[in-house]
C-alpha cells in the first residue's frame, strides 16, 4: 500500500525533517512514549529497553537495531584488533566497519524522531585479542542479519523502503561469505544454505531473542 | 473427494489457510518456510483459484517474476555445470566451486517446484551461449570454459548481475509473504557466491583491488576492470539512498558508500544484457 508521496524521495533535506511523517500516529506516539520512558540515564545505570514499533516504522526500527550492534562490534574490532591479525582481514573488518556505521547512520537519519535510542551493546562474551571468538561473533551477527532481512522483507508495505532493504542484505550476505570463508575457506555457503539452495531466515522475535544476548539495552517487537 | 479433508491437509502446512479463504478473520501466523508441497492440479478448480488468489497479488505476475528467475538460474546452472564437466576448474579449487553449481541446479529445481504449484508453467531452459555470442559460440567471453582466469570473472559477473536482478523484483512480490521471502533468501545465497567469486579472485592474484563487494567510482559502478561488463554494473555508482547523499550528509567516502550497499537492475536491464548474447 503506497503512501501518495514517497517520504523517501520527496524531500532531499532529510536530516531537518520527519522522513516518516506518513507513519501512522499511534506508532509515533507509541516509539516517542517508549523512548522517553526508557531512556532515563540521570545519575542511576539502568537496564533499559526499547521497542521498535509497529508497521514500517518498527521493521526499520529492528533494522536499525541490528546496524546498531553490528557497527559498535565492528568498531571495537577495528580499535582493539585481534593478535596476528593480516593486512587483508584488517582491510576487510574496516571495511565492514564503515558499511555497518554507514548502514547504522543512514538508519538513524531515515527515521528521524522515529528513531529508537542508542542501544547499549554487550561483549562481554566476545574475547577481541583472539582471532577465533572475533570472527566467530562476526560470523554469528552477519548471519544473523540476513537471516533478519530475509525475514522481515515481507512485512514491509512501502515498495521504497523494500528495495533499502534489499540493497543492505545482500551486502551482509557478502560480509557473511566473506567472515565464513576467514573462519574456514569455501564454507562462504555451507551451514546458512538449505537444501533448496535458499537461505535461513528468521522472524523479528527470533532475531532480537538472540540480539538481545549482546545488548544491555533490550530491544522488543511488541507489535510484530 | 472430500472437500473438509482437503483443507484440512492445506492446515497442516498453512495454517492460516482459513483466513486466507476468508478474509474477515484475525490474526495471521508466520509461515516462514515454502514447507511440504500441495498438488494444486489435484484440487477442484474452483478450490485451486482460491487457494492462488489467498497468497497475495494475482498469481500470473509472480509467476513471471519467478520465470525471470527460473531463466537466470537455467544460464548460471548451465554455466557451473560445463565449467565442471569441461575440466576448466582447477582441481585445487573443485571443492570451493562445487557448493556453488549445487546451489545454482538446486535454484532451477526449486523456482520450477515453486511455479507449478502457483499452478504456472514454468519456462523451459532457453539456447544457451555460455561464449556470449548469441549462438556462434564465438563470443567475447569463449575462454570461459578453457582458461580459469576468464571462467572466473564471468562467474563474476554472472553472481553480481543475478544479486541486482532479484533485487530489482522484490518489489513486484511486495507482501508475499512465501514468495518474497524465498526470493530473498535466494538473493542472498547469490550474494554469498558473489563475494565468494570475488574473495577467490583476490586470493589466487587476479585482481589485487577485488573485494567481496562492489566499489565503485563517482563515473563508474564497474569495479572489475573490464570495460565489456560495464552494462552489468551501471548504476552501482549511486550514493543517494532513500533521498539522503551518503558522501555529503554522512561524510564517507564514495567506495565505502557504494561498498554498503547493492543496487537493483531492473528486468528489461538484465534482459538487455543477456539476451542476444548468452541466451538466444
Amino acid at each position: 500500500m503506497k503512501t501518495d508521496i514517497n517520504p523517501i524521495t520527496s524531500n532531499a533535506n532529510m536530516a531537518r525533517r520527519s522522513f516518516l511523517r506518513y507513519a501512522g500516529a499511534s506508532a509515533a506516539a507509541v516509539a516517542v512514549m517508549g523512548a522517553a520512558a526508557s531512556c532515563k540515564k540521570d545519575r542511576v545505570t539502568v537496564t533499559s529497553a526499547t521497542d521498535i514499533g509497529a508497521g514500517d516504522i518498527g521493521v526499520l526500527n529492528f533494522a536499525y537495531a541490528l546496524e546498531q550492534l553490528e557497527a559498535a562490534f565492528y568498531l571495537q574490532v577495528a580499535a582493539t584488533p585481534y593478535s596476528g591479525i593480516t593486512s587483508i582481514e584488517t582491510s576487510y573488518l574496516t571495511d565492514i566497519r564503515d558499511h555497518e556505521v554507514l548502514h547504522r547512520d543512514f538508519f538513524k537519519t531515515a527515521l528521524g524522531s522515529k528513531a529508537i535510542m542508542a542501544l547499549t551493546p554487550d561483549f562481554s562474551s566476545i574475547n577481541f585479542s583472539s582471532r577465533a571468538s572475533v570472527l566467530a561473533a562476526a560470523k554469528l551477527f552477519e548471519d544473523t542479519g540476513v537471516q533478519a532481512y530475509d525475514g522481515a522483507g515481507y512485512l514491509i508495505k512501502d515498495a521504497g523502503y523494500l528495495t533499502i532493504a534489499g540493497k543492505i542484505v545482500s551486502v551482509e550476505a557478502r560480509h557473511a561469505a566473506l567472515i565464513s570463508n576467514l573462519i574456514s575457506p569455501g564454507s562462504f555457503a555451507s551451514d546458512q544454505i538449505d537444501t533448496n539452495g535458499l537461505n535461513k531466515h528468521a522472524s523479528i522475535k527470533e532475531i532480537l531473542t538472540a540480539a538481545n544476548g549482546f545488548l544491555k539495552t533490550k530491544v522488543t517487537a511488541n507489535s510484530f | 473427494m472430500n472437500l473438509f479433508n482437503i483443507i484440512d491437509e492445506i492446515e497442516q502446512i498453512d495454517p492460516e489457510i482459513h483466513e486466507r479463504l476468508n478474509p474477515r478473520r484475525a490474526a495471521i501466523k508466520n509461515i516462514t518456510s515454502f514447507g511440504s508441497k500441495v498438488a494444486l492440479a489435484a484440487m477442484p478448480f474452483a478450490l485451486g483459484t482460491m487457494f492462488k488468489k489467498a497468497y497475495g497479488q494475482t498469481s500470473s505476475s509472480v509467476v513471471d517474476v519467478l520465470n525471470f528467475a527460473l531463466t537466470l538460474e537455467y544460464l548460471e546452472a548451465e554455466f557451473y555445470n560445463q565449467g565442471t564437466s569441461a575440466g576448466v576448474i582447477p582441481g585445487a579449487q573443485a571443492s570451493y566451486i562445487a557448493p556453488i553449481t549445487r546451489d545454482e541446479n538446486a535454484h532451477v529445481k526449486f523456482l520450477q517446484g515453486v511455479i507449478g504449484q502457483l499452478g504456472g508453467t514454468p519456462v523451459a531452459k532457453p539456447n544457451i551461449d555460455l561464449s556470449g555470442g548469441g549462438g556462434s559460440g564465438n563470443g567475447p567471453f569463449k575462454a570461459a570454459l578453457t582458461d580459469f582466469t576468464t571462467f572466473l570473472l564471468v562467474a563474476q559477473a554472472f553472481e553480481d548481475t543475478g544479486v541486482r536482478a532479484y533485487k530489482g523484483q522484490a518489489p513486484a512480490l511486495l507482501g508475499n509473504q512465501v514468495v518474497l521471502t524465498a526470493a530473498l533468501d535466494i538473493h542472498a545465497v547469490e550474494a554469498r557466491h558473489a563475494a565468494a567469486i570475488r574473495q577467490l579472485r583476490y586470493d589466487l592474484g587476479k585482481s589485487a583491488s577485488t573485494r567481496p563487494y562492489i566499489q565503485s567510482t563517482a563515473s563508474l559502478g564497474n569495479d572489475t576492470g573490464l570495460a565489456a561488463v560495464n552494462a552489468n554494473y551501471a548504476g552501482e555508482e549511486n550514493v543517494t539512498q532513500g533521498g539522503v547523499d551518503l558522501v555529503s550528509a554522512l561524510g564517507v567516502s564514495v567506495r565505502i558508500a557504494t561498498g554498503a550497499f547493492d543496487e537493483p537492475l531492473e528486468k528489461q536491464a538484465v534482459l538487455d544484457l543477456l539476451v542476444g548474447s548468452f541466451i538466444y
